[in-house]
């Protein structure tokens, strides 16, 4: 909710940046004083000026959302600086492909058992139709291909085998 | 892989000189102009330097890779980046595990059926027959357990304001691995057992088959 903070009390971005909090402060609404760390991680990892620039660049009534979306972010990313929370996506990832072969399997049983007892139905339809599966996992646009997915793409895919380690 | 010669792609959307001992160089390579440049508006140059100083060398492609990834959804949804992509995926899986519940109810009841099936043979013929007819009238709910989630995410994408953050619990569960399947999933079980019974008999899904045989 926004908060009616403005002339007596600094915003918690303000606080932090020590600085004279205005009443059109663009951070005021969403890191209300009371909530010092949401600021201080979300200034950690992505920085003010980058903050302000996403939050200018959502609609009004979309920058709660956002913020608490980067807020999300930052502290998975403080708590797991290797993957942040793309650790929690490829973990998910990883479920719905197991559930979801776990389901063709059933629904390929299923079918085996309802085919023997009838070759087609009422209306004409087999029951095989209409089931659709993902049991080839396509990349969709927000797939994130690590290896623990033992993804086949995950060696071609333009991120991830960037560069060597050079180190 | 970077030579020499050509600076990374930090180096060049930075247009500064690629030094030998460039921090970026190993993980922004010069044919992938857009990684670097996504990460640079999304956490800005210098807060990706901290990040990485702050890790092991033999972590930080993971990291980069990471970042990237979350600069990219960050870009293509400015309001919830990559906490929608976990929100998604959270739908997807209570559907699938509520759907394999459906299934394997189903499974046994086949599997009940044709084991008392059996039995009926080795006893008499007129027990056989009284079970094909209720074999034919249970199978028009076969259809119950095929679910087809392909189009779910498109259609139900941004529009679970209220439950649009992931629940702390159940993301920082993750590290159990199997435990955390095991009690989500009868979370599910148990939270589902109510709605079976509220299924339509032929409503709604239309991969649902039949009517009953007359």
């Amino acid at each position: 909710m926004a908060s009616s903070s403005y002339s007596n009390s600094p915003c918690a971005a303000c606080k932090f940046l020590r600085r004279k909090c205005m009443p059109d402060c663009i951070f005021a609404p969403y890191f209300p004083p009371e909530e010092p760390q949401k600021f201080a991680n979300v200034h950690k990892i992505f920085g003010a000026s980058n903050v302000s620039k996403l939050l200018n660049e959502v609609q009004p009534h979309q920058r709660e959302d956002a913020v608490n979306s980067l807020a999300y972010e930052a502290e998975a990313r403080i708590k797991d600086p290797v993957y942040g929370c793309v650790g929690a996506i490829s973990v998910l990832q990883r479920q719905v492909i197991r559930l979801q072969k776990e389901l063709d399997a059933t629904n390929a049983d299923l079918i085996r058992y309802t085919c023997n007892e009838m070759t087609t139905l009422q209306d004409g339809r087999r029951i095989g139709e209409a089931s659709s599966t993902f049991s080839h996992q396509s990349p969709s646009a927000y797939y994130y291909p690590s290896p623990w997915n033992n993804d086949p793409c995950a060696g071609d895919a333009g991120f991830h085998r960037g560069g060597g380690n050079h180190m | 892989m970077a030579s020499s010669n050509s600076p990374c792609a930090a180096c060049k959307f930075l247009r500064r000189k690629c030094q030998p001992e460039c921090a970026f160089a190993p993980y922004f390579p010069p044919d992938q102009p857009q990684k670097f440049a996504n990460v640079h508006r999304i956490f800005g140059a210098s807060n990706v330097t901290k990040l990485l100083n702050d890790l092991h060398p033999h972590q930080r492609e993971d990291a980069v890779n990471s970042l990237a990834y979350e600069a990219e959804m960050r870009l293509r949804d400015p309001v919830y980046g990559c906490v929608g992509v976990i929100s998604l995926l959270q739908h997807q899986l209570r559907q699938l595990q509520v759907d394999l519940y459906c299934a394997k109810s189903e499974l046994s009841r086949y599997q009940n059926l044709s084991i008392n099936t059996n039995h009926a043979f080795v006893g008499s013929e007129s027990g056989a027959v009284g079970y094909q007819h209720q074999q034919n009238n249970n199978s028009s709910s076969a259809g119950v357990g095929i679910r087809d989630n392909s189009n779910y995410y498109q259609h139900h994408h941004h529009h679970h304001h209220h439950q649009f953050f992931p629940q702390q619990q159940m993301v920082r569960s993750f590290d159990g691995g199997s435990n955390y399947d095991a009690s989500l999933l009868a979370m599910n079980i148990s939270a589902s057992l109510g709605q079976l019974n509220q299924l339509p008999a032929g409503g709604g899904d239309d991969r649902r088959t039949v009517n009953n045989p007359s």
